[in-house]
């Protein structure tokens, strides 16, 4: 049995990874989860400079999920280079570094030191981050802005370019062709669902930042049905993501298109959520004879 | 190491209105420090966080752990309705925990406010110094106070001033003539507040144990930060991981 899956000439043992922003640089979760055993580490989004984040509450729960706005605090690019890929490294896992920015200057400054090391094996452009007012989903919600920084990125990246698509669009394709023509190698999608809630006692936001981001179980039919879009749309690659529980979640997603799958959300609810999908695929391919993991990309018909 | 586990209710009764008392047998209770929590997760699969309640008691044979919790919302609503013998998912044991060594031979106020009183009691039973517990409740239900007695001079305050000084912790120490050298707390953010003017103006130090929403419980998900006075270690920037970081902090060095 074959599990491994190859996105724009960069192959993994298997397609399961980590959503940036819900598993750190993997520190956290190796106390938990074998990080050999993953696919790969999408870490969380690093911008060229700290960021400090939003204001607290920064999360909510939500029926079925949750909502967030942390704000991309991360410690910027000089820590991730010094501290985490240095950690990452100790594993046999992939790395794909998720980039954010204000500018697309910002983004070129993070992407041309990730450059400079061979270890990081993909970046993911984030570009659908709801939370944080200047950069990031301004770049994702206009196809002719997405298609601008994509070329930017491409003309400055040494590592094949991921970019994360937003569901917070009219139509997720237009951004997919938009991201494709402008030579992108890879598509991740769904970011998160903006989403509001509010506590009737209090009558005040459950988030400071008033909206935040849905992710967890209740978004993966959105996701499910984006990913299928898109894969229809475009011919480069898909990383699906949103709402992913389990190795039938997973699966679903492989079979409307992606050829990766990541775990968000659902690893604050059971840590070792990733390792129990990596199983749960083995066992489906060994129950359903499949011999490579590829033969199930795209395989659902009507 | 943290772990997350099923474990099994050992028994759980209401010990006020809406606060509930509970035991958990857990191979957990080897590690777990005063001031430690851990994450409760709702079976009900549309309440998918955890829930962080700290740790109230270790038993004595290190093979259980007590916890006392205010029923909420619906996660918390879900555990008080636990018995014994069911099982229960936890995760643990999280967070640093107060720092006892510092303690030794002071005179320490020990001090919890509401649904903050809980940790104080594993608190006070580990702390070599002299113990002066000052809690403060809503009205009468004084829950847990018979159990802080055995560790130390329990003082009280009650909001409607049903038992003890009325008003608060800090009108509690005022009328009672209590001094400390060093103080340990854990309660609503007011009352934090509150403490943490008190140590600057009276020049000593406290640790405030704090609570914020959380998602993780481990570090990962930078929910649940607090402002710090300086950048902070891992995340380079002036916020602190309560659920990681602390939850227990020097009251001088947050900004809350």
């Amino acid at each position: 049995m074959n599990t491994q899956t190859t996105i724009a000439g960069v192959t993994f043992k298997n397609p399961v990874m980590t959503a940036s922003g819900t598993f750190g640089s993997g520190m956290e979760y190796a106390e938990f989860v074998d990080l050999n055993q993953l696919g790969a580490v999408v870490t969380k989004g690093v911008a060229n400079v700290p960021w400090p984040g939003n204001p607290t509450p920064r999360v909510a729960e939500v029926y079925g999920g949750m909502l967030n706005a942390i704000g991309l605090q991360n410690p910027g690019i000089d820590v991730l280079m010094e501290r985490d890929i240095p950690f990452l490294k100790k594993y046999d896992t992939g790395i794909i570094v998720n980039v954010c920015g204000k500018t697309v200057e910002d983004y070129v400054e993070v992407v041309e030191r990730l450059g400079e090391e061979p270890a990081v094996d993909m970046l993911e452009i984030n570009v659908s981050c709801p939370n944080v007012k200047e950069g990031a989903i301004a770049f994702g919600q206009k196809a002719d802005a997405l298609f601008h920084i994509t070329q930017e990125i491409k003309k400055h990246a040494r590592q094949p370019v991921i970019m994360k698509l937003s569901p917070n669009v009219t139509d997720i394709t237009e951004m997919a062709r938009a991201a494709e023509a402008a030579g992108a190698d890879a598509l991740s999608l769904i970011n998160t669902i903006t989403g509001m809630k509010i506590d009737i006692h209090r009558r005040k936001f459950a988030l400071a930042n008033k909206t935040g981001g849905m992710s967890g179980p209740a978004i993966k039919p959105v996701a499910v049905r984006m990913v299928y879009q898109t894969a229809q749309a475009v011919k480069i690659p898909i990383i699906g993501m949103g709402g992913i529980a389990s190795a039938e979640d997973a699966i679903e997603f492989i079979l409307a298109g992606a050829s990766a799958v990541s775990i968000g959300a659902m690893n604050f609810v059971n840590p070792y959520t990733t390792v129990e999908v990596v199983r749960g695929i083995e066992e489906y391919m060994e129950r359903y004879r499949v011999e490579k993991l590829t033969d199930l990309i795209g395989a659902v018909s009507a | 190491m943290k772990q997350k586990q099923t474990a099994t209710v050992l028994a759980q009764k209401e010990l006020a209105p809406q606060i509930y008392d509970m035991w958990i047998g857990t191979d957990l209770a080897e590690q777990a420090k005063p001031g430690q929590f851990l994450c409760i997760y709702p079976r009900d699969k549309s309440t998918l966080l955890p829930r962080p309640i700290s740790i109230c008691e270790v038993r004595e044979d290190r093979r259980a752990l007590r916890i006392v919790y205010r029923v909420a919302g619906q996660g918390t609503g879900e555990f008080s309705k636990y018995q014994e013998g069911d099982s229960i998912d936890i995760m643990g044991t999280l967070g640093n925990g107060f720092p006892l060594e510092e303690a030794e031979g002071k005179k320490v106020f020990l001090m919890g406010g509401g649904i903050g009183v809980p940790p104080v009691l594993q608190l006070a039973k580990e702390m070599k110094a002299d113990r002066q517990i000052v809690v403060g409740y809503r009205d009468c239900s004084t829950f847990l106070k018979d159990d802080l007695e055995k560790y130390g001079k329990v003082y009280i305050a009650t909001e409607d001033g049903s038992v003890g000084t009325k008003g608060n912790v800090m009108n509690a120490i005022e009328d009672n003539g209590l001094e400390a050298d060093l103080i340990y707390a854990c309660g609503p953010m007011p009352m934090l507040r509150a403490i943490k003017a008190y140590a600057a103006e009276h020049h000593i130090r406290a640790y405030i144990s704090l609570e914020e929403h959380m998602a993780c419980g481990v570090g990962a998900c930078l929910g649940c930060v607090v402002k710090t006075k300086d950048a902070d270690h891992h995340s380079h920037v002036n916020n602190a991981r309560i659920c990681t970081d602390g939850p227990v902090f020097e009251a001088d060095e947050v900004e809350i």
